[in-house]
């Protein structure tokens, strides 16, 4: 006998994002989920986005790893509140580590979560935590034709920060060429190049993610 | 790798439709993915693999349709296939393109056998 299932696969994770965002929502919480390969800067970005942006918003961070806290560390070291999760294996977070890790931050004293994902290129892309936008992180040494190996992470993110752009020339990294494949997979998103280390371009980052932060969250305290 | 936690919501799902109607197992399972997707088929076999046994779909049969991406035009409103790099407009080679299909994920139908 033949049944007619028409389930989507993400539809446990998809149901528990919702109630994730309803969550940020209500609290008019703004959240970031950061991506990218492991190495390429995603916990230096962020610290030098907490820099910019820690005066202006209350922030907190959501650590995923496959193991340890060193992350976690980092960002707490700078008086910022983070929670880390350990997936032991897992490639990448889901809805329901997400909202685990809302148990333990005071969603009342928050305007921004930054969650940094997996190091992974892949396995994120299609799950959706709740979130308002997630944002890739591709960092110069990894060559500047990523977006024809991994080309699902570029279409889902709406913003892509170059970062380590100070080693350019010794990377031999071709900006136009990394310019013109993103166009054609993904003519929305905004391209910020930075070096979190230097602190080079991390301005006009932060300048748009606060306008996002703005302008997304409508709910006042 | 995720594949594996994509399987293993196909059989907890699957497990959920046969049991509620009654079936004794699970013969073919049918999943529907758009190549915009980060799914991989062989990725999904091995899951199964690993996944299935002591379910009712242990000897199932898995199958999976793959759907090309589809957009439309904002411009000129043209509707056209293509691949998972290109998607502006081939008629007027805008950038503001709609997709319409391709990232489908779901589990279509599956076949069962009834408990006698």
């Amino acid at each position: 006998m033949k049944l007619d299932v028409s389930k989507p696969l993400l539809d446990l994770n998809d149901r528990l994002a919702a109630k994730n965002r309803a969550l940020f929502d209500e609290h008019g919480i703004f959240v970031l989920d950061m991506l990218a390969s492991p190495g390429a800067g995603k916990t230096s970005t962020i610290l030098a986005t907490i820099k910019q942006l820690r005066d202006r918003f209350r922030i907190a961070v959501i650590e995923g790893d496959i193991a340890s806290d060193v992350d976690s560390q980092r960002i707490k070291e700078q008086g910022i509140p983070a929670v880390q999760i350990n997936t032991g294996g897992a490639c990448h977070l889901e809805s329901k580590m997400i909202a685990k890790a809302l148990d333990v931050l005071d969603l009342c004293a928050l305007d921004l979560i930054i969650i940094e994902n997996v190091g992974n290129l892949v396995c994120p892309t299609d799950f959706y935590l709740g979130e308002d936008a997630k944002v890739m992180i591709l960092s110069v040494p990894e060559g500047h034709d990523k977006p024809l190996k991994y080309p699902g992470i570029f279409q889902v993110s709406s913003a892509i920060i170059l970062n380590k752009i100070d080693t350019m020339t010794v990377f031999d990294f071709d900006e136009r060429a990394f310019r013109a494949s993103v166009a054609q997979l993904n003519p929305r998103a905004t391209i910020f190049p930075v070096s979190a280390t230097t602190g080079q371009g991390i301005d006009l980052w932060t300048q748009w993610l606060a306008n996002r932060i703005e302008t997304g969250s409508k709910v006042t305290k | 790798m995720h594949e594996f936690s994509l399987m293993q919501s196909v059989l907890n799902d699957v497990e959920a439709s046969a049991r509620d109607a009654g079936a004794e197992r699970v013969t073919e399972i049918k999943l529907v993915v758009g190549e915009m997707r980060e799914v991989v088929f062989e990725a999904m076999e091995f899951a199964f693999e690993a996944l299935a046994p002591h379910t009712l779909s242990e000897h199932a049969q898995l199958t999976m349709r793959t759907v090309k991406p589809r957009s439309r035009c904002s411009q000129c409103g043209d509707d056209f296939e293509h691949d998972r790099f290109h998607w502006s407009c081939p008629t007027c080679d805008s950038l503001a393109t709609e997709l319409v299909a391709g990232k489908e994920l779901y589990i279509d139908t599956i076949e069962v056998d009834l408990a006698k």
